[in-house]
């Protein structure tokens, strides 16, 4: 899921202030923000509370399903929109797709209310850790199922680097390399032998931005299986 | 053809120096480093952005070397240019008549002086080897032919004191088998692992050249210690030169016993002098390297 933390509030404030917000609206978040606790109900009312305390109104409030889905999130302002007509921004707890889709549902100006940090794993509640980038050209075949591209702190795919210190690696210190783990796992699985260093990454599977069309899939172009890059 | 590799091919005991160029455009330290360094050494590394802190490029400072009568090895990490970049320096490099490379990954953006700054690896050292083998047979990483090609010696850097062994040593065998003819070493305290990692690259076919440290003093074994990544001054080494009335002339003796302790197993030594330029040439005489 999309790991979000809570951001600045200075910098909130400040995006509210530079166009003179009076009244705001605040939309959460029913899915990966409420599983993070920066954008379900609680902290919606949190921020409420925080806005009313900057002396603005706060117009309503929601937390829909969830809010990067287009249609979901047109019907959640059809429902609020008296709320939101009368409001002079909209503040939405969300991950950065969720405040896009936020702002072409709305001809308002809508702001960021969190930062959004990974696509996580939920190690146990409210603990995530990061071990996937989505690069569109996935190596755990060939690493043992550990994502070097995301868990090694210089993406590395052939490692370890010269940092390595006993097992440890040069930048999170605390951490075993990655590239010995995956070493380590290869070999207990009898895979050492057959793995010859991995070739430089094909970057034109991550080029921005991503799309696909399932639809076109079901029509056989299979162009619409990775980014934008790779269409000719 | 580079001397460093005639050198090697011959048999001879090679010495590498390292010059680091300036944070700015003023060469005269850089100069008056490589006056110091150049004639007692077989070549001298010129190291890129080193510690990930910005210094002018290894490439036009390599042709400083080049120009100033002695040879350059062009240091090329994988954290600072993707790999069209990293391609076109390496044929700026063999238009500059820079004959040999080294290739690292680089350390962490993060560890340096712009942390903000992205780190690239784009490709990581083997893959760079790589591409580094397929200029010298005439085709870049795509496989197009290079109108005129290059004729590199490449190198790696290689560390036998650092554990897991096994696979350090997997891992030197890889950038052997990409490319790397010449593997320069991190520092040595333990000339048995140092003798273990030599056989093992020599039957790869590479050769050995042994990191040597000047531990100039207390401050520089803190530092190395706390801030540079992969190596660790061992307590007896350290406490030599800790407990020492003269730490300066306690790291010059350690250095020159190094060198002989080297030279018995390797194929040369690669001197880091840590700012104590001046006394590399004595200790190489002292160690019966040079006359
Ligand atoms: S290799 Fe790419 S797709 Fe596979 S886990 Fe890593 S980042 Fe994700
Ligand atoms: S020590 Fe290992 S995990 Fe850490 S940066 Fe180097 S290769 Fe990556």
């Amino acid at each position: 899921m999309i790991i979000t933390r809570p951001r600045d509030w200075a910098r909130i404030r400040a995006n509210l202030d530079e166009i003179g917000a009076k009244k705001v609206f605040i939309m959460g978040c029913g899915e990966c923000a409420t599983m993070s606790h920066t954008g379900g109900q609680p902290e919606v009312l949190q921020a409420k509370v925080a806005l009313e305390q900057q002396g603005r109104e706060v117009t309503g409030w929601s937390v829909g399903d969830v809010a990067c889905h287009s249609g979901g999130q047109r019907l959640e302002v059809r429902k609020h929109h008296g709320e939101i007509e009368s409001a002079d921004a909209v503040l939405v707890l969300a991950c950065g797709a969720g405040v896009q889709t936020m702002a072409d549902a709305v001809d308002k100006p809508v702001f960021p209310g969190l930062e959004s940090v990974f696509l996580g794993n939920v190690v146990r509640h409210g603990q995530f850790e990061e071990r996937c980038q989505m690069c569109g050209d996935c190596v755990l075949d060939r690493t043992a199922g550990i994502c070097p591209v995301t868990t090694c702190p210089k993406g590395l795919l052939n490692g370890p680097c010269g940092g390595m210190w006993m097992g440890k690696c040069e930048v999170l210190t605390d951490r075993e390399c990655v590239h010995v783990r995956i070493r380590r796992r290869l070999a207990e699985q009898g895979r050492a032998k057959t793995a010859a260093p991995l070739p430089p990454k094909d970057y034109s599977k991550k080029l921005k931005p991503g799309q696909l069309d399932l639809r076109d899939r079901a029509l056989g172009h299979e162009k619409a299986d990775t980014g934008t890059g790779s269409d000719s | 053809m580079s001397r460093l590799r005639s050198a090697l091919e011959a048999g001879e005991f090679v010495v590498t120096g390292e010059i680091a160029p300036p944070l700015g455009t003023d060469l005269s330290a850089m100069r008056r480093a490589i006056e110091i360094l150049g004639p007692v050494s077989t070549a001298l590394n010129v190291t890129d952005n080193q510690g990930a802190t910005l210094h002018l490029s290894s490439l036009a400072a390599s042709r400083v070397v080049v120009d100033m009568g002695f040879e350059p090895i062009f240091q090329q990490t994988c954290r600072d240019r993707n790999r069209l970049a990293l391609q076109s320096d390496l044929l700026a490099a063999a238009t500059l008549d820079l004959k040999n490379v080294l290739v690292v990954t680089g350390d962490d953006p993060r560890g340096g002086d712009h942390p903000q700054a992205k780190g690239v690896f784009d490709l990581d050292s083997t893959q760079l080897l790589e591409v580094v083998s397929g200029m010298n047979d005439g085709h870049d990483m795509t496989g197009r032919p290079l109108k005129g090609g290059c004729d590199f010696f490449a190198g790696a850097a290689m560390f036998p004191e650092a554990e897991p062994w096994d696979i350090q040593i997997g891992r030197a065998l890889e950038k052997a088998q990409a490319g790397a003819r010449f593997f320069q070493t991190q520092a040595i305290f333990d000339f048995d692992k140092l003798a273990r990692a030599t056989q093992a690259m020599h039957d790869a076919g590479s050769y050995v050249i042994a990191g040597v440290l000047l531990l100039r003093s207390p401050k520089v074994i803190d530092f190395i210690n706390a801030k540079l990544a992969g190596l660790m001054i061992p307590d007896d080494i350290a406490s030599r030169i800790r407990d020492a009335d003269d730490p300066t002339e306690a790291a010059i003796q350690l250095a020159i016993e190094q060198v002989r302790a080297a030279r018995g197993i390797a194929d040369g030594v690669h001197v880091m002098p840590l700012g104590l330029d001046d006394a590399v040439p004595r200790i190489l005489r002292e160690a019966g390297v040079v006359a």
